[in-house]
């Protein structure tokens, strides 16, 4: 049926080779990593339990500490929010979740048989009005409870950008810190897929990160996604959370079962190095991770541009993941000891959250640079459909940046 | 005296004991306390204006609209021309050949045939029955959806079936819902204020029940009836947007309960017919909704012979179907119009012109990489575009001969990225 004013048949499945440097076997350029065979990923139970930052929330605070014998379940993303949202309906019952679609599952299945476990009251279905979604949900939030909405697709957000902004970003402030709608969270599923033309490709991040008293947080992977999204439904500021809609299905791992959190405010390192700084977050995650994989072992037709010298760079890959606030010492810290630095968003360039990184990157390293702040962004046009892979930063893109900042 | 509300009970308004009314208003003053919650006055729901019934004969009381056989039976090839390409739009989608689509209603033909070529239509993403009510062509049409070099409505940018021409007078889709609907405002209002145009054409705005929910579609009408303008809001209801039922989308009587809350002439049909809506809303120069309770003519049921009917219990399907364009075949045949055999010719002929346009549309390249960059500013072209065009050229001249992936991507490109590299 595609009765669906948001077209959410939208084939994940074919598309999952969105990297271009993943299409078409046999490879002829060599076997470089692509989400379903990213070493960032942990498809192990071992390396599960070591997730950085992870803190357990179990109902006995005695056993929090306690990793090892924690049951894990392969998850992808979007069964791994589902998990986050089972554990945040059972533990509050003031949290209800709602959205347009989601009580049959939702255009991306992460509410799937929510409202069977729950009840049409606490998971149900709002009309088509997504300013609706956001002012009811900060009424909800209000009163103290702890609403859990679903912007279908981030491409859709701006008719509650007043909600959020004018609303949900400054109740707390205005009201001298009487009011507030910490309890607020808002899921909506973000970035490119590589076919989604102009209103299903955005990555609209940056237009909220002037907006203080918000926070937004993009994870990568599925233990991200729950611990990030735990945290985020917790915390006592409203979140937005995007979820990048290609890892929904493609992005797989072992995920504890148990109630964790992460951190919001702070970046994660993934790969550790010395020379070059290469900050990201959200599904370029996985391209970034391809390109190093270029420049260290470049495939033939890739050889002639990547020196032999560079080839053994130590490149320190960071995911941001909270894009607001961000953890500008992390980053600094980095760049201070690479003194280079390259930024990787699907966004334009123009005042995307690259440039707001750039400039406070500046500032804080000025004497430390050897490179210009570099940015691999979406190109400062909409996302044109039948050019998106000419349009969304990839591997290539990203590893021809990487050269070019090293030998500056 | 209170009695408990009761709205079986509760009297007509315009019966009720006056005592004048307030210095700023018509409203009258009454010394009962009636709450209501209907538009009709009563229990009963809005009515739902028709025509012809199930099986395509006039309903008593109805007056036929003047149509003769040339122009019925060209509506009715035009609304069979809809479930062709649907089904062949429908499989080049499960192919994975384009990203998208959305089922067509035949009825809309109905609608586009009451409207004058150039009356401006701003619609949701159902309406291609309009373009090609009025001549856009099955060509155009496989352009848009491949999004190939022949791609007049959007050069490839957009998702399939976002069309826009304005040489048809059919505002540019968007997928964004809704938004159409206080832009029709602007446009019945614009062509209120164009001397060439005032008094003879009117915006038509199309959208279904779900877009009806999102607030654009309150401000719209709002803006529509505050600010006079010939707009015509007809909004599609089949029952349901998207997973969620209408029940969930509205708790009152429809969309069409809406209109008189703006001060907006309503009216309730089956199918689409609007030829009065459109009159109505020309003469009054003021906004008009039309609710039309119409059907999705689904890709499966219409892509064989199963409607073939020659037998009395397949029209006894087709009642409980009550399928706009069954009925309208119906209506045909008896006016002595239409026969089996022309339904044959119809068919087959249609096919063949939809494989055909398929085939070439398949067989053409993108539009020129370059055409990326281009159109995002009119005039002077900002130097961040200026810089980024330039930024990946290099990368082409680069990485585009060897690098297979973007070898082969190039390939799909009209000219294969030379107009950026050879420039």
């Amino acid at each position: 049926m595609l009765a669906t004013r948001r077209f959410k048949s939208l084939p994940l499945a074919p598309v999952i080779r969105r990297n271009s440097t993943a299409a078409g076997p046999p490879p002829p350029e060599g076997h470089s990593p692509t989400i379903a065979t990213s070493q960032l990923l942990r498809s192990t139970k071992e390396r599960a339990l070591r997730t950085p930052g992870l803190v357990w929330n179990d109902d006995e605070p005695s056993n929090a500490i306690v990793s090892v014998g924690r049951e894990c379940r392969k998850m992808n993303v979007y069964q791994s929010v589902r998990d986050a949202l089972s554990i945040a309906l059972t533990k509050n019952d003031n949290a209800v979740v709602f959205g347009e679609d989601i009580a049959f599952g939702g255009v991306f299945r992460c509410t799937m048989g929510l409202a069977e476990e729950f009840g049409r009251e606490r998971v149900f279905n709002t009309p088509l009005t997504e300013q609706g979604i956001a002012g009811f949900a900060i009424g909800m939030a209000l009163m103290g409870h702890t609403p859990i909405a679903e912007i279908q697709f981030a491409d859709y957000i701006y008719p509650a950008f007043d909600q959020l902004v004018n609303e949900a970003a400054k109740i707390r402030y205005r009201s001298g810190g009487q009011f507030n709608v910490g309890g607020l969270t808002i899921r909506t599923p973000t970035m490119s897929v590589g076919h989604g033309g102009l209103y299903h490709s955005q990555s609209p991040e940056g237009f909220f990160m002037g907006a203080s008293g918000l926070k937004v947080v993009i994870p990568r992977s599925p233990i991200q996604a729950k611990g990030l999204l735990l945290s985020a439904i917790r915390d006592p500021n409203p979140v937005i959370f995007m979820e990048p809609k290609i890892l929904y299905r493609s992005a797989i791992e072992q995920v504890p079962i148990d109630d964790f959190e992460l951190p919001l405010g702070r970046a994660e390192t993934l790969v550790a190095g010395a020379d070059l700084t290469l900050l990201t977050w959200g599904t370029p995650v996985y391209s970034c991770e391809t390109a190093l994989h270029m420049l260290a072992d470049p495939p033939p037709a890739l050889a002639p541009h990547v020196p032999e010298s560079l080839r053994k760079a130590k490149v320190e890959l960071i995911d941001l993941r909270s894009i607001l606030p961000w953890d500008a010492e992390a980053i600094t810290q980095s760049v201070s000891r690479t003194g280079r630095l390259v930024i990787v968003h699907e966004a334009g360039m123009t005042a995307g959250v690259g440039a707001e990184i750039a400039a406070e990157v500046q500032k804080r390293c000025f004497l430390r640079l050897a490179a210009p702040v570099k940015r691999v962004t979406g190109w400062d046009t909409p996302v044109a459909l039948q050019f998106e892979k000419f349009y969304i930063p990839d591997a290539v893109r990203i590893l021809d940046s990487i050269v070019e900042t090293l030998s500056y | 005296m209170f009695r408990p509300l009761s709205s079986s009970r509760r009297l007509p308004l315009a019966r009720q004991v006056h005592l004048g009314h307030l210095p700023h208003t018509r409203s009258p003053l009454v010394p009962t306390l009636s709450f209501f919650n209907s538009v009709t006055g009563s229990d009963e729901k809005i009515p739902t204006f028709r025509v012809l019934d199930g099986v395509g004969k006039p309903v008593d009381g109805a007056q036929l609209p003047e149509i003769d056989e040339a122009f019925a039976r060209r509506l009715y090839e035009n609304m069979q021309l809809l479930p062709t390409l649907d089904t062949v739009l429908y499989n080049v989608q499960r192919q994975g050949k384009i990203s998208f689509h959305h089922g067509e209603e035949a009825t809309v033909i109905g609608s586009a045939a009451a409207l004058e070529p150039d009356d401006e239509v701003l619609g949701q993403y159902r309406e291609m029955g309009v373009l090609l009510w009025r001549g856009f062509g099955i060509d155009s049409v496989f352009a848009q959806c491949f999004g190939n070099q022949d791609d007049t409505s959007g050069k490839g940018r957009q998702m399939p079936v976002h069309f826009g021409s304005p040489t048809h007078h059919f505002q540019t889709i968007s997928s964004p819902l809704a938004t159409q609907i206080p832009q029709a405002a602007g446009v019945g209002y614009a062509l209120r204020r164009s001397p060439d145009r005032r008094s003879r054409s009117i915006a038509a705005c199309y959208f279904g029940e779900g877009a009806a929910s999102e607030g654009d579609f309150h401000a719209g009408l709002l803006l529509a009836s505050t600010i006079p303008s010939p707009t015509l809001f007809i909004a599609r209801n089949n029952g349901f947007a998207i997973s969620t039922p209408s029940t969930e989308q509205y708790y009152g009587d429809g969309i069409a309960s809406r209109g008189p809350g703006y001060g907006i002439d309503t009216v309730r049909v089956d199918g689409n017919d609007i030829l009065a809506a459109r009159r109505r809303t020309l003469e009054q120069g003021r906004a008009v909704l039309v609710e039309a309770m119409t059907y999705r003519v689904g890709h499966h049921s219409t892509s064989d012979d199963s409607f073939a009917y020659r037998q009395r219990s397949e029209v006894e399907d087709r009642k409980r179907i009550d399928n706009p364009l069954a009925r309208f075949r119906l209506f045909l045949e008896a006016q002595g119009w239409w026969n089996a055999a022309d339904e044959e010719e119809l068919k087959a002929r249609l096919k063949a012109d939809v494989m055909k346009a398929f085939k070439h549309a398949e067989s053409l390249t993108k539009p020129e990489l370059g055409e990326l960059f281009t159109d995002v500013y009119a005039g002077e072209e900002p130097w961040n575009i200026t810089e980024q065009r330039k930024e990946l050229t290099g990368l082409l001249k680069k990485y585009g001969e060897t690098w297979e992936p973007w070898r082969t991507e190039l390939a799909r490109f009209k000219n294969k990225g030379q107009d950026l590299t050879q420039a």
